[in-house]
């Protein structure tokens, strides 16, 4: 087994289908948290693979997403500075700032490089000791031990010239905010797998049995996904709301330990702006105590102006699983991941993104096929 | 951004301080070095779960085909019973 394509069969894929079919009785909306997943479910077409009672609503796991404008604002304000290499994950250049990117910045002879790891940024700091490297530390657990181990080395090895400009979100408390949210539509989640590998999924208990909610930690391949449809689903039906783990493989109950020690030795827990969401408390994470030396937000005070977003951006109730992205009137016509008015069109995790990717034939296709139906009555259901 | 990729442990690199333990990992014939701080368990042979250049996990080759063996035991029932009604 490689681990990887064996979770892409479509024959079985269609297996899990049917038993999705057989369980379901009445409609039920579940979200899936991690934009990860939701563009698997766009990208291989699940949702037609679905019994018409079941919707899924994207979710905010889209840390690129959710990073507060502000943030952007001031990355691109550290970036222009001569003494700086602004290194960040590709995701974030071409997410919009009130009036431009990182990779305007980098158009306009800023010094901002893409690395695939944080720990290729303080490669960078420990080979240019006359330059001041910062790393745009954004993401939500997963990230966390990386990063914290980035901050960690620098301390460690006394690397002054490296610093983070940190964005660090959690999940449980976005879910917790949109489940207490007066118009939440959301009866079933999908938790983020990678988030729970290094986690754990002991955090979701108090939160199932608070709101009632059926929570399975799901993988991102697409028998992962239906697996973890079909487990939801089964919960849903039974009237049961437990934690379950679609994600064994890789994720166990307790998480990784290791990890855990390092982000709470680095981060301490702080409440956090989400982009589009609002403030969230005891929602992210924030460098603590003698790591705070490597804290970019202390090392480059900004007093750029106030942030403004694009008025015409539904991020927030794409976020929260209100509106689909097809449904915003500048979506593919205003807005185009080229030109993007929101993160969400930029983002690899983005629902914009990934319905302008591969998303809106389907919609059209549905569409048609919705127009065409009655016709074609005295078809039996499948 | 949560992207994580499993790859197959080639080599391990032991400096003896764990938090820069490192290997090479294989990702279907691309290897690439790994920080393997956080899984002090892995092994050569094993696969881990790699997210920007950190292994967080090592995969759990029972738990990997669960999914399957379930499938295969519908697959018998569906042999057994004829086809399911639906």
């Amino acid at each position: 087994m490689k681990f990887l394509s064996e979770y892409r069969d479509q024959k079985a894929a269609e297996q899990l289908s049917q038993q999705i079919w057989k369980k379901v009785t009445r409609p039920w909306t579940i979200m899936e948290i991690c934009g990860g997943q939701t563009h698997t479910i766009v990208k291989s077409g699940l949702e037609d693979l679905l019994p018409r009672e079941i919707t899924l609503v994207h979710g905010p796991g889209c840390p690129v997403c959710v990073t507060p404008i502000e943030l952007i604002d001031k990355a691109v304000a550290i970036a222009h500075r001569p003494e700086v290499i602004f290194c960040s994950f590709g995701d974030m250049l071409r997410v919009p700032g009130s009036s431009k990117s990182l990779f305007d910045a980098k158009a306009e002879g800023a010094d901002v490089r893409i690395v695939y790891s944080p720990l290729d940024a303080l490669k960078l700091a420990r080979t240019n000791p006359e330059r001041q490297v910062v790393f745009f530390a954004v993401g939500f657990e997963t990230t966390a031990p990386a990063n914290a181990m980035a901050a960690w080395q620098a301390d460690h090895d006394h690397i002054e010239n490296f610093s983070l400009l940190v964005s660090h979100v959690l999940v449980p408390p976005a879910m917790e905010a949109l489940l207490s949210s007066s118009n939440c539509v959301v009866q079933g989640f999908l938790a983020a797998g990678h988030v729970c590998t290094v986690m754990g999924y002991e955090e979701y208990f108090p939160i199932a049995e608070h709101y009632k909610v059926p929570i399975v930690v799901t993988g991102f391949e697409p028998l992962d996904i239906l697996d973890g449809i079909l487990m939801t689903v089964s919960q849903l039906e039974e009237g049961r709301h437990e934690v379950e783990n679609q994600y064994a493989r890789a994720t166990r109950r307790e998480g990784n330990r290791p990890a855990q020690e390092r982000i709470i030795e680095v981060f301490e827990v702080v409440d956090r702006q989400w982009r589009g969401l609002g403030e969230i408390p005891a929602s992210g994470f924030q460098l603590r105590g003698r790591f705070q030396k490597h804290d970019a937000n202390r090392r480059f005070p900004f007093s750029g102006e106030a942030a403004h977003e694009s008025p015409e951006c539904i991020s927030g109730l794409i976020l929260q699983g209100i509106k689909k992205p097809h449904q915003c009137p500048a979506f593919a016509v205003k807005c185009t991941p080229e030109n993007p008015l929101g993160a969400p069109m930029v983002s690899s995790e983005g629902a914009c993104a990934a319905y302008y990717h591969y998303g809106r034939r389907q919609e059209h296709d549905r569409q048609a096929n919705d127009r065409i139906q009655p016709e074609l009555s005295g078809t039996p259901s499948r | 951004m949560c992207l994580a990729v499993p790859g197959r442990v080639v080599e391990i690199m032991d400096d003896g301080d764990i938090a820069f333990r490192r290997g090479r990992v294989d990702f279907g014939g691309i290897r690439k070095e790994v920080n393997l701080a956080y899984v002090p368990e892995a092994q050569i042979g094993k696969y881990v779960l790699v997210h920007v250049g950190f292994a967080i996990s090592v995969i759990d080759e029972d738990e990997a085909r669960r999914v399957f063996k379930y499938l295969e035991e519908i697959g018998g029932l569906k042999e057994e019973l004829g086809e399911i009604p639906q």
